[in-house]
C-alpha cells in the first residue's frame, strides 16, 4: 500500500497545483495593490475594496445575479429532481430516449448556441427580455445539471427501500417523502449548489437572454475586462473566490460530519 | 405499482419544460437560419403570418432557402473558423491530457488519507468563476505582465514574449479552465484499479515502465476517452477564452457566432453558424454517449 | 403426545394463503406458469429453487409488488389483488434488508407502526418488545451502517414482525451472512417463528437452509412447482430426477423396468448384471424407461460381495472424498456409470483399507432407493 509520495508523483502534484492555484493567488495578491497599474506592486492597500463598494453599477449587478441565482437554482433543483426521478425510477419508456437526450444535451451544448436559441425563442413569442428571461434560461440548463447530480445518487439508491416503505404502509408518494427524499437529500443540496454556482458564473447565456436594465455581475465584469485589467475587478474576483471557497469548504465539512454521524 | 394522475403530471413537468425551452428554440434557430436578413424588428424575413391562413403558411415556406448556408460555404472566413476551432480544441485537448494524466496518476497513487483533500483541491477551482479564472491569466500573460517580468528578471529572455492575444494564450486558457474535467474521470478509473495487477505484471516479468504501458494505460482508457470528450466538445464552441485571451487572428466558431449576432446583427447568418456548429458537434457527442453507454453496460 | 403439525394433510383445514392457477408474464417471458399452492396458518414454508425459477416473482406477488397476469391469490378466502402492498396484512423482509439508512434502528422498526397511526405509547412498547426478542436493545440508537450483517438482518426481521403480519415473507434472508452465522440464525428464526406463531414464507436457493427451517418445501423449476412436500419426504421420496438431484447428493441410474412382483419392480440397468430390486408404489409396465435414485449414505461398500444384500454391483474405486466424519467413494461400474457410496468413519479410515483402483462391491436394500418415472 502506498503511504508516501514518490518523487515523480510529488513533483507532478506540486506543479499541477501550482498551475491551478498560482493565477488565482496572484489575482488575490494584486487586489491588495496600492498602485493603479495592476502589474506593478505599489504597496499593500485595501482601497480597491472600498472603491468597489461605492460602485453602484457593481452593487446592482451583484443584486441581479444573486436574485437570478437563488430563484433559478431553486426551481432548477426542483425540476431536476423530478426529471431524475422520471429518468431513473418512473420508467417513462415512451419518449425516454428523447427525454434523456434533452437532459444530457445542454451539458455539452456550447453556451453560444443555447443562448442564441433561447433568445430567438423569447423574441418569437414576444417576451420582453430582462431578469425573467435570464432566470428562465438559467433554470433550463441548471435543471439538467441538477438532474444529473440527483440521478447519479438515485441510481445507487436501493429500490427495495421504497418497496419496504410501501410494504410497511406508505403510499408511493409517502414513500418518496419519508424515505427517498431524506436519503438523496445530500445530492439535492449538491445539485442546488451546482445550479447556483453555474448561474452566478454564466456570462454567455445571460448576455444573450438579458435585456435593458438586467445586467448580471459576469456581464458587468466582462464589459470591464474587455477594457483591460483593473484593480477593482481583482478585488471583486477576490471576494467572489473567497465566498465560493468558504462555501465549498463548509459544504464538504458538513458532508463529512453527516458521513460520520 | 399504481400511480396517481397528479404524480404523472409532476413527472411530466420537467419534460414539458425542456420541450418548450430547449427543443422548440432549436426549431426556431433552424427556421431563422433559412430566413433572410432584413431591416425590421426582428431583423429577418419572412415572418409567419397566420392571419393570412394557408396562403400565409405557403408563402412563409416558399421564402425559406439555404442562402445563408451557401454563403457560409463560399466565404472562407467561416470554413477557416470551423477548421481552426477543431485545431485549437484538438491541440488543447492533447495538452490537457498530458498534464491531466500525470496529475490524475499522482492523485491515484497518493497516500490514501491525502486523496480526498487533493481531489477537493482539484475541484475547487471549478467552483470559482470561469470568467475570473480566464481573467487572471491576462495579468500574467500580458507583454508587461508577470510572466514576462519574471522571465526577464532571471535573464531567461532578453525581450518580452508576445503571448497575450495569440493562439498560445488560448491554449493556456483552455488547458487551465478544463483541466479538472480531464483529471477527474482519469482519476476515477485509476483509483479503482486493483494494485495487485501491477504486482502481477511485475511477477510476470514486466518492468515498471512496461507495466504502465501494458496494464495501467489500457485500463485507464475509459477515463482518458471521457476526459478528452469533456474537454474537446465544449472547447470547440468556446467563446470567452478566445475573446479575452486570443487575438484578432484567433478564429473560433463560437466567437464568430457572437460577432455575427451582436456586432453585425445578422441573425439568420448567426443561426446558420449555430446549426453548422451543432452538426460539427453531433459526431463527437454521439461517440461520447455511445462510449458512456458501453461503460454503463460494462460495469 | 400432541399430534404432529400437519394441517396440509387435513382435507378440512382452511389454508391461510391460496394461490390459484397463477401465471405471471413479463412480456413474452412466463416467470410463473399456472401455479397453485396452499399455505397454512403457522407454517414455516420454504420456496426453493435455482436462480431464475420464478420464486422471487411468486413472493413479490404475495407482497403485492407484482400483480398476477392470470389467476388469483387469496388470503383467508379473500382476493388480495385489489389490495396495494401498503394495506396487505403481509410484510416482507428484503434480501438487501432495505433498512432506511437515515433512521436509527428504533425508528426503522417503528416506521410501519407510525404509518398505521398506532398510539405513541403502544409503538414504544411494541418496539421495545420486539427489540428484546431479536436482541437489539443495546443498538436502538445506531444507524444501519453502524451494524454488523447479523444485526442488520435482525433489524429487518423486527421491522417486518412488529406490524404483526398474518404472513411474513423472507427473501433470501440469510444470504448475506457467512456460513456459521447463517446456521445460528436459522435456529433463531425457527425459535422466533414458534414464539410468535406467525406464518413464514421463505424464499431461498440454499437447500440446507430450506431443509433446516421449514415445515414444508415447494421446489420450483422454470416457473412451475416441481414438488411440494415436507423436508423428509422431499429427501426420501422425490417425485422427479430434478428434485432428487436438487436436494442433497444422489446417484441416478437409468434402466428399463423388467418385471413387477412383491410390491416392487425389477430394473435392468446394465447388460450382464442382475436386475435391481426396487420397492415402489408405482406399477409401471415392463419395458418402461425408469430411473433409480440412490442416496449415497444408503449404499455400502465392501471388498467382498455381501451375502445378504438385495442389490449388489461390482465396480472399481475411482475417487475417495474423505471428510473426516464420513467418506464418499465414487465407484465406477463396468459400463462407466458412477455410483456414490458413503460410509461413516466409525473406525479410523486408514484401517478400512479400501483405496483407489480397488475392485469393490456396492450394495443396498430393495427399499433404499426410489424409482422415478420422470
Amino acid at each position: 500500500m502506498t503511504n508516501r509520495f514518490s518523487w515523480f508523483n510529488a513533483t507532478s502534484l506540486t506543479l499541477g497545483m501550482a498551475f491551478l492555484y498560482l493565477p488565482i493567488l496572484i489575482l488575490v495578491i494584486y487586489s491588495f495593490n496600492e498602485s493603479k497599474l495592476v502589474t506593478v506592486w505599489g504597496g499593500f492597500s485595501t482601497k480597491w475594496y472600498g472603491e468597489l463598494f461605492r460602485n453602484e453599477a457593481f452593487l446592482s449587478a451583484a443584486w441581479v445575479t444573486l436574485r437570478v441565482g437563488l430563484i433559478s437554482a431553486t426551481v432548477a433543483t426542483l425540476l431536476g429532481t423530478l426529471a431524475a426521478y422520471a429518468l431513473v425510477r418512473a420508467g417513462m419508456l415512451k419518449g425516454r430516449t428523447l427525454f434523456s437526450g434533452m437532459i444530457y444535451a445542454p451539458l455539452v451544448m456550447p453556451e453560444v448556441i443555447t443562448g442564441l436559441s433561447l433568445l430567438l425563442l423569447f423574441i418569437s413569442i414576444g417576451m420582453d427580455r430582462g431578469i425573467t428571461t435570464i432566470i428562465l434560461a438559467h433554470i433550463t440548463f441548471g435543471m439538467c445539471f441538477a438532474s444529473v447530480v440527483v440521478s447519479s445518487r438515485l441510481v445507487a439508491f436501493d429500490a427495495s427501500l421504497e418497496e419496504a416503505a410501501c410494504d410497511l404502509g406508505c403510499t408511493p408518494v409517502q414513500a418518496f417523502f419519508s424515505v427517498t427524499l431524506p436519503v438523496i437529500a445530500p445530492a439535492i443540496v449538491a445539485a442546488w449548489l451546482l445550479a447556483f454556482t453555474l448561474s452566478l458564473d454564466d456570462l454567455v447565456i445571460a448576455s444573450f437572454t438579458s435585456g435593458p436594465g438586467a445586467t448580471t455581475l459576469p456581464m458587468k465584469i466582462y464589459s470591464q475586462v474587455r477594457l483591460g485589467v483593473t484593480p477593482e475587478i481583482n478585488a471583486l474576483s477576490t471576494l467572489l473566490i473567497g465566498f465560493v471557497s468558504i462555501g465549498v469548504i463548509l459544504a464538504s465539512l458538513a458532508g463529512k460530519r453527516a458521513a460520520v454521524e | 405499482m399504481t400511480r396517481t394522475l397528479g404524480s404523472r403530471i409532476l413527472v411530466a413537468l420537467p419534460y414539458l419544460w425542456l420541450l418548450v425551452l430547449f427543443l422548440a428554440p432549436f426549431l426556431i434557430v433552424l427556421k431563422i437560419s433559412l430566413s433572410d436578413l432584413a431591416v425590421s424588428r426582428p431583423p429577418y424575413t419572412p415572418h409567419l403570418d397566420l392571419t393570412a391562413g394557408w396562403a400565409g403558411i405557403k408563402a412563409f415556406f416558399a421564402a425559406l432557402d439555404f442562402e445563408n448556408y451557401t454563403f457560409l460555404a463560399e466565404d472562407s472566413l467561416y470554413i477557416n473558423a470551423y477548421l481552426s476551432s477543431l485545431k485549437i480544441a484538438g491541440i488543447s485537448t492533447l495538452i490537457t491530457l498530458l498534464i491531466g494524466y500525470s496529475i490524475a496518476y499522482a492523485l491515484a497513487r497518493a497516500p490514501r488519507r491525502w486523496r480526498p483533500t487533493l481531489v477537493m483541491l482539484v475541484i475547487l477551482p471549478f467552483w470559482t468563476s470561469f470568467l475570473i479564472r480566464v481573467y487572471a491569466w491576462i495579468g500574467i500573460l500580458k507583454t508587461e505582465g508577470l510572466l514576462n517580468q519574471a522571465l526577464l528578471s532571471i535573464g531567461l529572455i532578453a525581450e518580452p514574449l508576445t503571448i497575450m492575444n495569440t493562439n498560445t494564450a488560448v491554449y493556456i486558457g483552455i488547458v487551465y479552465s478544463y483541466l479538472p474535467f480531464m483529471i477527474l474521470p482519469i482519476y476515477a478509473t485509476l483509483e479503482k484499479m486493483d494494485e495487485s495487477l501491477l504486482e502481477a505484471a511485475a511477477d510476470l516479468g514486466s518492468s515498471r515502465l512496461a507495466a504502465f504501458f501494458l496494464v495501467t494505460l489500457p485500463l485507464s482508457m475509459p477515463g482518458i476517452v471521457a476526459g478528452c470528450f469533456l474537454v474537446f466538445i465544449p472547447a470547440i464552441g468556446e467563446f470567452v477564452i478566445p475573446d479575452l485571451l486570443g487575438g484578432s487572428n484567433t478564429l473560433m466558431i463560437g466567437k464568430t457566432l457572437w460577432v455575427e449576432f451582436f456586432n453585425n446583427r445578422d441573425w439568420p447568418l448567426a443561426s446558420a453558424v449555430a446549426i453548422l456548429l451543432l452538426l460539427l458537434l453531433i459526431v463527437p457527442i454521439v461517440l461520447f454517449q455511445r462510449q458512456q453507454m458501453k461503460q454503463e453496460i460494462g460495469t | 403426545m400432541t399430534p404432529p403439525f400437519a394441517p396440509w394433510a387435513d382435507p378440512d383445514a382452511k389454508p391461510l394463503i391460496e394461490i390459484r392457477n397463477v401465471t405471471k408474464r413479463f412480456g413474452a417471458f412466463e416467470a410463473v406458469r399456472d401455479l397453485s399452492l396452499a399455505i397454512h396458518e403457522r407454517e414455516f414454508f420454504a420456496i426453493l429453487g435455482p436462480s431464475g425459477c420464478g420464486k422471487t416473482t411468486l413472493m413479490r406477488m404475495l407482497a403485492g409488488f407484482e400483480t398476477p397476469s392470470e389467476g388469483e391469490i387469496l388470503l383467508d378466502g379473500q382476493d388480495l389483488s385489489p389490495i396495494p402492498p401498503a394495506k396487505r396484512p403481509v410484510n416482507m423482509m428484503f434480501q438487501s434488508y432495505a433498512l432506511f439508512p437515515h433512521l436509527t434502528v428504533e425508528k426503522n422498526i417503528a416506521f410501519g407502526l407510525k404509518r398505521e397511526g398506532t398510539p405513541k405509547a403502544e409503538i414504544a412498547e411494541r418496539v421495545t418488545d420486539i427489540m428484546r426478542l431479536v436482541q437489539l436493545t443495546d443498538f436502538a440508537r445506531r444507524k444501519p451502517d453502524q451494524l454488523s450483517g447479523g444485526q442488520r438482518q435482525r433489524v429487518a426481521l423486527a421491522r417486518a414482525l412488529v406490524k404483526r403480519p398474518r404472513l411474513l415473507l423472507l427473501d433470501e434472508p440469510l444470504g448475506a451472512l457467512d456460513k456459521k452465522l447463517r446456521q445460528e440464525t436459522q435456529f433463531e428464526l425457527m425459535g422466533i417463528q414458534e414464539t410468535l406463531g406467525t406464518t413464514f414464507v421463505i424464499v431461498t436457493h440454499d437447500q440446507e437452509e430450506a431443509m433446516t427451517v421449514s415445515s414444508r418445501i415447494a421446489v420450483m423449476r422454470a416457473g412451475e412447482l416441481a414438488q411440494v412436500a415436507t423436508p423428509t419426504d422431499l429427501y426420501e421420496r422425490p417425485d422427479t430426477r430434478f428434485v432428487a438431484d436438487f436436494i442433497g447428493e444422489v446417484t441416478i441410474l437409468d434402466g428399463i423396468v423388467t418385471a413387477a412382483s412383491r410390491g416392487g419392480v425389477g430394473l435392468s440397468v446394465m447388460e450382464g448384471a442382475p436386475d435391481l430390486r426396487i420397492i415402489t408404489p408405482h406399477t409401471p409396465p415392463a419395458g418402461t424407461q425408469a430411473w433409480l435414485a440412490l442416496r449415497p449414505e444408503k449404499v455400502s461398500i465392501s471388498r467382498e460381495r455381501p451375502a445378504d444384500a438385495d442389490n449388489a454391483l461390482a465396480g472399481k474405486v475411482l475417487d475417495i472424498a474423505y471428510l473426516g466424519n464420513i467418506s464418499t467413494y465414487h465407484v465406477a461400474l463396468p459400463d462407466g456409470s458412477i455410483i456414490k457410496a458413503q460410509e461413516s468413519n466409525r473406525q479410523r479410515a486408514d484401517r478400512r483399507g479400501i483405496t483407489w483402483e480397488d475392485p469393490v462391491w456396492v450394495a443396498w436394500e430393495e427399499d433404499a432407493g426410489v424409482l422415478l418415472l420422470a
